[in-house]
């Protein structure tokens, strides 16, 4: 496989990575936090609601994963497809 | 020892260490002013970003901001950590492969046009000193407070303070000088709310107390808030009140804004690697979040507690008499707070007590006319005061309120510090050294850039003294313009073939819209009352001056688009450029643009 081609195929990959992360991005805040919280009204955190929880504490720690996640996947990706830096 | 001087004693070491570290570290030569001679660890890049990017806005503003809404504002928590994954995700990597040292050169370069580096110059600087305006407001409130002066007092020595401070160095001096920061402000958070915790629920974890049981009362802790402030009027704390569309369009604003900063993505390209770019996006997260998971039990906790020490017997007991706040030593923190102008209450109707409810509401009306009530007592409370006077309205040692004022200072002072060096870096680097004179000197490259920093705080101190709002508010601003800006720039000149003249037109298009939008609410140029509409009653349906940064990158996106359509594609190099931004291989050390 041509350096080309190995770029393409990386980056397709990537792209569909960065997509379904901010899937989950936008589904704890957006989602949870904000528009579905009156579907999460029923799951009691605490004294409130689990969409309460999510807008103030949830969306930050899953963000966290997510970015954490993303850095170990595509280092992984970049040796699989050798674009890596060494 | 008295509280003035412990406060002063904090205050003077927390400085003494940052200003030796910016000596210990001074700059040599403008590759070392700029970016740090790229020798930094993503930890220590992370902690530095942290502590660059969480503002007084974060510390001194926001907590205050959610305690007198509560789930409302929510939206700075999601806003200003969720633009982190953006910036992970579709920015830090790409921008660090480039490898050149500032947004306006990737933009410049990646659009083939000196407009479009002048365009993005301008974007930079307009949103940068916005931001700055906050941050003097918020310099104000600390300043006066521990210097038991007016708060306008406390912003023209605060500024002096600030211009002082970041004329040291460049960024290795302000690397670990943030470090330092960060180690002071997170210390600073943390501890008091600790302490407020076991007080109140039993928890030493502030982010686990917030959902743990009031032991006063038996009750989860936000059952006993919703409570005690809907007794008194006010809207349920967990409940949602406002527009859901607006508050949508407010989260997205802050989140792209936050991918859009200069001086954060500057901090992207200081790392050795493309790799570590990733990883310094997650530790910066790792850091903010230490504050941002406590920020929320601050808010609820000091609520609570502001509300039981005016309603000390109950809310269906009699109110705090006029002699308990001048005599009890629990009520201090309000004599302190009221000589700086931010805190007030006036016994309107005579009656020896303050009684504090919500006068706008219908119930609490009728109820204020059987009681011989006459409007709420507690007549000024600056949501900028909540987060530095909480430790006192909890009655912590004095120490305690001294790391507070430390910690409020650091806040404010390493992003004043961040911004100001963006700020400098455009106008010298970028405008002058790439525009106007290319053949300019080092040490005259350094000395406009000095200059540029200079002017920029004298223009942020004139308008911090009229602020657009608390210091938070503002913030907010700052991001709006980032957003509907240099974020869609960027984005398109990574993930599309979007060519020049789309890229320029989308962001003169972007930042004009949105500036415009917000100088007709806020009055232009930020002058009061020179305003058209008010937030309250904005323009376009629901959508406040402070979400609207949102729309504008919508309209930058489709004017970029629509323009690049009809113009010429873009060169085959520049679709080279686009193709190994992409991949990590090959990255060097970024060079200088000589």
């Amino acid at each position: 496989m041509s350096d080309k081609e190995a770029a393409k195929a990386y980056w397709k990959t990537n792209v569909r990575i960065i997509l379904w992360s901010l899937v989950i991005w936008a589904l704890v805040s957006f989602g949870f936090g904000i528009l579905l919280r009156p579907m999460l009204s029923g799951i009691a955190v605490g004294g409130t609601d689990l969409g309460f929880w999510f807008a103030q504490q949830g969306s930050i720690l899953v963000f966290l994963a997510l970015i954490f996640f993303y850095a170990w996947r595509m280092n992984k990706l970049d040796a699989e497809h050798g674009v890596g830096e060494e | 020892m008295d509280q003035f001087t412990l406060n002063l004693l904090f205050v003077s070491a927390s400085f003494a260490l940052y200003i030796g570290i910016a000596i210990w570290a001074r700059a040599g030569s403008t590759s070392e002013f700029y970016a740090a001679g790229r020798g930094v660890h993503p930890v220590t890049n992370g902690m530095a970003t942290a502590a660059d990017w969480m503002s007084a806005a974060s510390f001194i503003s926001m907590a205050g901001l959610i305690a007198f809404t509560g789930y409302d504002n929510s939206t700075f928590l999601m806003g200003w950590t969720g633009g982190y994954v953006l910036l992970a995700l579709l920015l830090a990597p790409y921008l660090r492969k480039f490898g050149k040292f500032t947004v306006s050169e990737f933009i410049g370069d990646r659009f083939y046009s000196p407009t479009a580096r002048m365009v993005a110059v301008i974007c930079l600087i307009v949103a940068s000193l916005t931001y700055v305006i906050g941050q003097m407001t918020g310099v104000g409130v600390a300043f006066g407070r521990f210097l038991e002066i007016s708060n306008t007092a406390g912003l023209l020595i605060g500024a002096c303070v600030v211009f002082a401070y970041a004329v040291f160095g460049g960024m290795k001096g302000v690397t670990y000088t943030q470090v330092a920061q960060y180690v002071v402000l997170i210390m600073a958070y943390t501890i008091p709310a600790i302490f407020i915790s076991l007080q109140l629920t039993g928890n030493p974890i502030p982010a686990l107390g917030l959902f743990g049981d009031h032991v006063a009362s038996g009750e989860p802790l936000l059952t006993k808030l919703d409570q005690i402030v809907r007794e008194l009027g006010f809207n349920e704390y967990t409940a949602h009140h406002g527009d859901t569309f607006n508050m949508v369009l407010f989260t997205l604003s802050l989140m792209i804004g936050t991918a859009g900063l200069p001086h954060v993505i500057m901090r992207f390209f200081t790392v050795p690697r493309v790799a570590d770019a990733r990883w310094s996006a997650g530790w910066a997260l790792v850091f903010i979040a230490l504050l941002y998971l406590t920020a929320p039990a601050v808010g609820a906790m000091a609520r609570l507690n502001i509300t039981e020490l005016m309603w000390p017997n109950g809310t269906d007991a009699q109110a705090v008499s006029v002699e308990q706040i001048e005599t009890d030593a629990k009520y201090d923190w309000m004599a302190t707070w009221q000589k700086t102008g931010l805190l007030g209450w006036e016994d309107k109707n005579g009656d020896g007590r303050i009684q504090y409810y919500n006068d706008a509401n219908a119930e609490m009306q009728a109820k204020a006319a059987q009681e011989g009530w006459a409007g709420n007592e507690l007549t000024n409370f600056n949501r900028d005061i909540l987060v530095l006077a909480n430790p006192e309205i909890a009655n912590l040692p004095g120490w305690v309120i001294g790391l507070v004022a430390a910690g409020g200072l650091a806040a404010a002072l390493s992003t004043a510090a961040g911004l100001l060096l963006a700020i400098s870096s455009a106008v010298s680097h970028d405008l002058i050294k790439g525009q106007l004179n290319p053949g300019i000197s080092e040490k005259g490259e350094l000395l406009s850039a000095r200059v540029a920093m200079a002017a920029a705080i004298v223009v942020a101190t004139y308008l911090g003294l009229n602020p657009p709002g608390f210091a938070a508010q503002t913030v907010a601003l700052a991001f709006g313009l980032a957003a509907a800006s240099i974020f869609p720039a960027l984005m398109m000149g990574i993930f599309t073939k979007v060519n020049n003249k789309g890229a320029v037109a989308g962001m003169i298009s972007g930042l004009a819209i949105t500036l415009i939008y917000i100088f007709l609410h806020k009055g232009w140029l930020f002058i009061p009352d020179t305003n058209s509409f008010t937030d309250a009653d904005p323009l376009l349906g629901t959508i406040k001056s402070t979400s609207f940064g949102a729309v504008g990158a919508v309209i930058n996106f489709a004017v970029a688009f629509t323009v690049s359509k009809m113009t010429a594609p873009i060169p085959q190099e520049i679709e080279d450029l686009v193709e190994s931004v992409r991949v990590p291989k090959g990255a060097a050390a970024a060079a200088a643009d000589h």
